[in-house]
């Protein structure tokens, strides 16, 4: 058995910034993982599902990069306890298509569904309910890996936990994740319970981001931070709940769990990138807030949770310079003045961000990596215009620092190495484990060099 | 319905693929392939999805096929009858290697040919005793006039053509459907990083463009389809022509 041989490709994140030349290598059939990750023309590897971090997390800048979409079997099924074992490529919107008609969905809830198993343990997702249900880690009860040596190994809780937690969001640095045991949520029906409200300005979001989303399941509030003056960081809060079943209006009590697919759209090429500026950018917001009505809603699941989902390949509005995510936690204790200090920041460089999120986050998992932590979260879009936004997204990581909060390594795609062990205490941990694991940094990625957490190549 | 689809290369994209549209369609199925462990891991998959009974079998095809006992292994996991049969198992290796290795050159014509040939002389007296059923061979367009540039490969597929054809013949008046699906180049670790390939088919498509040959009993399918016009441009061109050509 072999590796097979490599296709070089220009690979970038969701963002499409950077973008790099990897020599990318596509098994077929899970027992050849252990090839490609031995192959002695394989000095470092890294896997990738769906691409869907937006920097650099599954690039391997002219090195090579495993293409697991191939590996997507379902393996089992427990209609009891709603574990779901499954082969690390089966994306969450498979499972959802599977699952849901059965009274199950996937226990958190990422920006969107488009994302590989194997991506959502490395990244240790979170969704609008963390707060109450935590990040995917949580929900796990056992992940299989294939490591350096080439040896399928398992681990959970019970059995080697210390692989276990630095695998959840480790960022695929400790081996091939192959399998997963995920528990699923039961769920009556496809809908939701939303209820809609708005703020005028950045006081009151934040007074009603800390005191209102943790009266609900699920809560997503959008941000302005291009406005400035008098409604600056005004917001649209969109919280939501489970709907049980005799809730429903009569027509869709009978096939609870059944909703119509939205009509795709899709966004055939990369806009031009004058289309997006601070006006357009400016009109959008303000046609946002006025679209939201406050208010409750019955909504399905999938425009509550994944209205983005509906347009696909949505970043292509970005144009080809791309976009850089820039997703930060500030712990609660700071997150007021935090919060207003960036947001100033941001709204005072006329930087225009088209979607600004803001969510409160509960408490930390055991992921060594993991980028939750309770607080406060934001995560916005910067078009990407040159070296003068990094400069302001590395400004902006001096504020998040000095409040103790951090970045998120699966949107990340500037951070500086010096950060990182300052945002992420258990560094050390995690590169203890790696090195006994994978002592000569079999697993690398252009992520990790960056970071520190690898050697240079 | 009940009389499970045998699957042979059922780890390979093809075969996986034309598992699930099988599947999906509630037929029970038996998957063969070199590893049953990762056979067995196709197997749960459809059972999971499509609450279907699914099954892994071990099948190495130069050995098994002309083993009477594989077959009866075979058979008592099909519960005696059989649904229909896929032929997705197949070798490329390099041209350049297989020219210069002759064990090569045997393995991929046994793995491709022989072997073909071999179980369907099994499977064909079955179908016809049941009057109904399917056999399905996946050839190629290599096959249909031999290129410089793989026509070792293309030697093996000639031969599946002409094996289809004929059996189909045979078969035809017991009723049984027998198709020849020729692909083009197809997006499988066969192609992967190879050079000059060009208008990769997802191997859904080619699963699905099987499925629905099947459906229709249409002796000999290409695809995509476009193939059909390219490869009749390429067998019609005159020899003094065709010689000429970097192909």
């Amino acid at each position: 058995m072999s590796a097979g041989r490599p296709r070089t490709q220009r690979l970038s994140g969701w963002g499409a910034y950077p973008v790099e030349r990897c020599e990318v290598y596509r098994p077929e059939r899970s027992r050849d993982v252990r090839d490609v990750v031995t192959a002695p023309a394989v000095r470092h590897v890294i896997a990738r599902g769906q691409g869907r971090a937006y920097g650099d997390a599954s690039l391997n800048a002219g090195a090579a990069v495993l293409d697991a979409t191939r590996l997507e079997r379902v393996l089992g099924f427990d209609a009891d306890s709603g574990v779901l074992h499954c082969e690390s490529a089966l994306t969450l919107s498979e499972i959802i298509d599977l699952f849901l008609p059965r009274g199950w969905f996937f226990p958190v809830t990422p920006g969107t569904k488009f994302i590989s198993v194997g991506g959502a343990v490395a990244a240790d997702v979170h969704g609008k309910n963390h707060l109450r249900d935590g990040s995917i880690g949580r929900h796990l009860d056992e992940l299989t890996l294939v490591l350096a040596d080439g040896e399928r190994v398992t681990c959970s809780p019970q059995i080697r936990p210390e692989l276990f937690w630095a695998t959840i969001g480790g960022m695929g640095l400790t081996g091939v994740i192959l399998d997963a045991k995920i528990r699923l949520k039961r769920v009556e029906t496809a809908w939701v319970h939303g209820r809609t409200e708005r703020t005028r300005d950045l006081d009151e979001t934040l007074e009603r981001v800390i005191e209102g989303d943790r009266l609900h399941g699920y809560a997503v509030n959008w941000i302005d931070c291009v406005t400035r003056g008098r409604h600056m960081g005004r917001a649209v809060l969109l919280r939501a709940d489970e709907a049980p079943l005799d809730t429903l209006p009569a027509k869709h009590r009978a096939a609870p769990h059944r909703i119509a697919p939205p009509v795709p759209l899709v966004v055939p090429f990369r806009l031009p990138s004058r289309v997006l500026n601070r006006y357009t950018m400016r009109v959008f917001n303000e046609l946002v807030y006025r679209a939201h009505r406050p208010g409750a809603s019955l909504a399905n699941y999938q425009s509550y949770f994944y209205p983005l989902d509906a347009v696909h390949h949505w970043n292509r509005i970005y144009g080809r310079r791309g976009v850089l995510q820039y997703q930060i936690v500030v712990p609660t204790e700071q997150a007021r003045s935090a919060m207003k200090q960036i947001i100033g920041r941001i709204t005072d460089a006329r930087r225009a961000s088209f979607l600004g999120v803001i969510k409160t986050l509960g408490d930390q998992g055991d992921g060594l990596l993991s980028f939750p932590r309770p607080g406060l979260t934001l995560s916005l879009d910067f078009p990407y215009t040159g070296p003068e936004l990094i400069h302001l997204l590395r400004e902006l990581d001096d504020l998040v620092l000095d409040a103790g909060g951090r970045v998120y390594l699966a949107k990340d795609a500037c951070v500086r190495a010096e950060h990182v062990p300052l945002m992420y205490p258990n560094l050390e941990r995690f590169l203890a484990v790696k090195k006994q694991v994978d002592p000569e940094e079999r697993f690398s990625s252009s992520l990790s060099r960056r970071l520190g957490l690898t050697r240079p190549a | 319905m009940n009389a499970p689809i045998v699957i042979l290369g059922a780890t390979s994209a093809i075969g996986q693929a034309f598992a699930r549209i099988v599947a999906e369609r509630g037929h029970d199925v038996v998957l063969c392939a070199r590893c049953e462990v990762e056979a067995e891991r196709s197997a749960r998959d459809l059972e999971v999805r499509y609450g279907v009974a699914a099954s892994a079998l071990g099948f190495e095809a130069t050995g098994d096929a002309a083993d009477p006992l594989w077959f009866e292994r075979l058979r008592a996991r099909c519960g005696g009858g059989f649904g229909g049969v896929f032929i997705a198992h197949g070798a490329m290796c390099e041209e350049s290697d297989a020219r210069r290795d002759s064990t090569l050159t045997a393995r991929m014509i046994d793995t491709n040919l022989t072997s073909v040939a071999q179980v369907l002389e099994r499977f064909a007296p079955e179908l016809e005793a049941a009057g109904q059923g399917f056999v399905c061979v996946v050839s190629s367009v290599a096959g249909d006039r031999g290129r410089a540039s793989n026509y070792l490969y293309g030697a093996s597929k000639a031969g599946l053509q002409a094996l289809a054809s004929g059996l189909r013949a045979r078969l035809a008046r017991a009723g049984v459907r027998v198709v020849d699906v020729r692909p083009g180049f197809v997006d499988t670790s066969l192609t992967w990083g190879r050079p000059g390939v060009f208008l990769a088919a997802a191997p859904a498509r080619v699963a699905r463009d099987a499925m629905r040959a099947i459906d229709r009993d249409r002796a000999v399918v290409y695809s995509p389809f476009f193939w059909r016009w390219i490869m009749t441009i390429i067998r019609w061109l005159p020899d003094s022509i065709f010689k000429r050509l970097a192909l």
